[in-house]
């Protein structure tokens, strides 16, 4: 987000001062007490229902799916699935952890976010510092490779993927899917640290080059602790890519052990056993989502700039 | 992508060049090359190589066990007179101008809306990017949860509150299954779009709107001739996203439908990874994901042009 984005009013608080009472009296609008005219308190009134709306929309799935998550599968075919009345019990999500084999698919998950944060984060601002330095056309014409990945839809080279993975001999293994699954991320991430870094003044550059700093010197005593904040923020944006990709896990491995969460989630929820068992499958991926909620009201200011990826300026 | 990349090349002046053969020069080659070799490997390896690869494989035939043949445009002339593959690009344009005629919409205005000051706005906004933590498979079995026929969370209503239009196959009508999957991605999506559209809104000078106020100007007005013409490069961001995600979306229908009832919802992407990886027809393959990623680059060139999205002057660097 860019430094204009600190706090502007909104267009209804614009329109409240004093100044547009008189306007809404010369458009024939009522006006309030205290100045506050009535068409933007009408305004403010529907926005708050709209919002209101949307809020009940975003959450009416995810409290069925939390309310079916705590029942056992003959309580929820015959309770209330609204209302948390009729009982209700942990052992769904015991059966999680007993029974479909998800912890595997925990752990696989953990290392595959784990792994494609460090390869993602490391690699982009490394690449992001010579970017914004510019000293030679190298980097000027990888920029421009690496933006032109932008345009590219992993759905679109998952054959290729697919064919390069299992001649290097590495299908069916956690390492193949780290490693597509890093560069599918690393083209946004670059384009994070670039803005970023290029944030940085000249100024800092020039004096520590003055003081004889060298290119790796300005990058661990400069580039890297200016780049803090934006690390958390690719971090994120990095983690939640792998920890939910789906497409290039389903592609690229084959055997349990090697599962990881969303492809594991799908394969149990179309198992006979537990395809029916809607309770099991909402715990699993409640379980699935937990740690990132958790992280998510920790860190909201970087998560929004994570999710924002490409929507910040 | 030569217009989106002219506009992201025009940075601050650089480092003074030295001259050539220097040894400052060579320093700064190495270290260009040091810190940029790492991504670009991963990058060539994944991205730049597939891509290629992609190409050469439509004019191919193999199934990864035989012999790889060179069979020229055989695969292309399937593809344009294959009914399947042109019912697949028709049901993907629906999906495409569906979503944004219903995301577009509602993400600016929950946008404009998150971008108030009000406290309690902020909770809004924390609470509506909930869905963005969910993966994509979490959505789809959610949903499937919710939209079951029998014991679902809809069909509860239908019977208990005698609403008997809630009790629909929703994912197996084969005239209702992709508007339903249009409204699942609309509520996966319509967060970030809306995210976009607040980053968007807060960067308008509030001058703008203090002369709006002056001029005595509606709130009706003031949006018409200041906040969208404003957002222009925000709904062209946004819409572009839209487009080209939709364009290639695959993991909620692929779970949830598996292109079904029949193919009514098939989409590209899907009928791809049939052919690909059901049927190893890898060359005919390849073709539908070059025609995928060229509609895709296709269409972002084209909004870009059309709006003058890539005439843009430095002082609004954009990112996409």
């Amino acid at each position: 987000m860019s430094s204009t984005s600190l706090t502007p009013p909104a267009p209804e608080a614009v329109a409240s001062r004093p100044a547009a009472a008189r306007v809404a009296r010369a458009h024939g609008g009522r006006t309030g007490r205290a100045g506050a005219p009535g068409a933007s308190r009408v305004a403010r009134l529907i926005a708050f229902v709209l919002g209101t709306v949307w809020l009940v929309i975003v959450l009416l799935p995810i409290y069925y799916m939390a309310l079916a998550s705590f029942r056992t599968q003959g309580q929820y075919l015959t309770g209330n699935p609204w209302l948390p009345v009729g009982g209700l019990s942990l052992s769904s999500y015991s059966t999680v952890f007993s029974a479909t084999g998800l912890g595997t698919d925990f752990r696989n998950s953990a290392v595959l976010t784990l792994a494609s944060i460090v390869i993602v984060v490391l690699f982009s601002l490394g690449a992001a510092y010579r970017i914004v330095r510019r000293g030679s056309r190298f980097a000027a014409v990888s920029f421009r490779v690496i933006l032109f990945g932008l345009a590219v839809p992993v759905q679109a080279i998952i054959i290729p993927i697919f064919i390069i993975v299992v001649k290097m001999h590495l299908y069916d293994t956690l390492i193949a899917v780290i490693l597509a699954a890093s560069a599918s991320l690393i083209a946004v991430a670059v384009l994070l640290m670039v803005n970023y870094v290029r944030a940085i003044p000249r100024e800092l550059f020039d004096a520590m080059t003055v003081d004889g700093a060298g290119e790796w010197t300005l990058f661990t005593r400069l580039v890297w602790p200016m780049a803090r904040p934006v690390l958390a923020v690719v971090s994120i944006f990095a983690g939640l890519g792998a920890w939910n990709n789906f497409l290039i896990p389903l592609i690229l491995t084959q055997s349990n052990s090697n599962s990881v969460l969303p492809v594991g989630l799908y394969e149990v929820a179309s198992t006979s056993q537990y395809g029916i068992d809607v309770p099991v499958v909402m715990a699993a991926v409640m379980l699935s989502v937990l740690p990132l909620v958790l992280l998510y009201f920790g860190l909201r200011r970087q998560f929004v700039q994570g999710l924002g990826g490409l929507a910040i300026r | 992508m030569a217009t989106v990349s002219t506009v992201l090349n025009r940075e601050r002046a650089p480092v003074p060049v030295p001259k050539p053969g220097s040894p400052r020069r060579r320093v700064l080659l190495l270290a260009d090359i040091v810190g940029l070799s790492p991504t670009l490997l991963l990058y060539g390896l994944f991205i730049v190589v597939p891509v290629v690869f992609a190409v050469f494989l439509s004019f191919t035939s193999w199934n990864v066990i035989g012999t790889l043949r060179w069979v020229g445009f055989a695969n292309w002339s399937r593809f344009f007179s294959d009914p399947g593959a042109h019912h697949a690009l028709l049901v993907t344009l629906e999906l495409v101008v569906f979503s944004w005629l219903v995301e577009t919409p509602l993400a600016m205005a929950l946008g404009l809306f998150i971008a108030g000051t009000q406290r309690y706005r902020s909770v809004y906004a924390a609470i509506y990017l909930l869905p963005l933590l969910l993966s994509t498979a979490g959505i789809a079995l959610m949903w499937e949860g919710v939209l079951s026929p029998e014991f679902g969370g809809l069909a509860w209503f239908s019977f208990h509150l005698k609403l008997s239009f809630l009790n629909q196959n929703w994912l197996g009508s084969p005239s209702l299954t992709l508007y339903v999957l249009v409204v699942i991605i609309a509520w996966q999506f319509v967060p970030f779009h809306a995210l976009i559209y607040q980053a968007g809104r807060r960067t308008i000078p509030n001058e703008l709107y203090e002369a709006a106020r002056i001029d005595g100007a509606t709130l009706a007005q003031t949006f018409r001739y200041v906040t969208l013409p404003q957002l222009r490069y925000t709904v062209v961001t946004s819409s572009m996203l839209i487009v080209v995600g939709s364009l290639t979306y695959f993991d909620i229908i692929f779970i949830l439908t598996q292109g079904g009832p029949g193919d009514t919802t098939r989409v590209l992407s899907l009928y791809m990874y049939d052919t690909g990886f059901l049927q190893t027809e890898f060359g005919y393959a390849s073709v539908l994901a070059v025609v995928l990623a060229v509609l895709g680059i296709a269409v972002a060139l084209l909004l870009i042009r059309a709006t003058g999205f890539g005439k843009m002057d430095s002082g609004r660097e954009g990112i996409s």
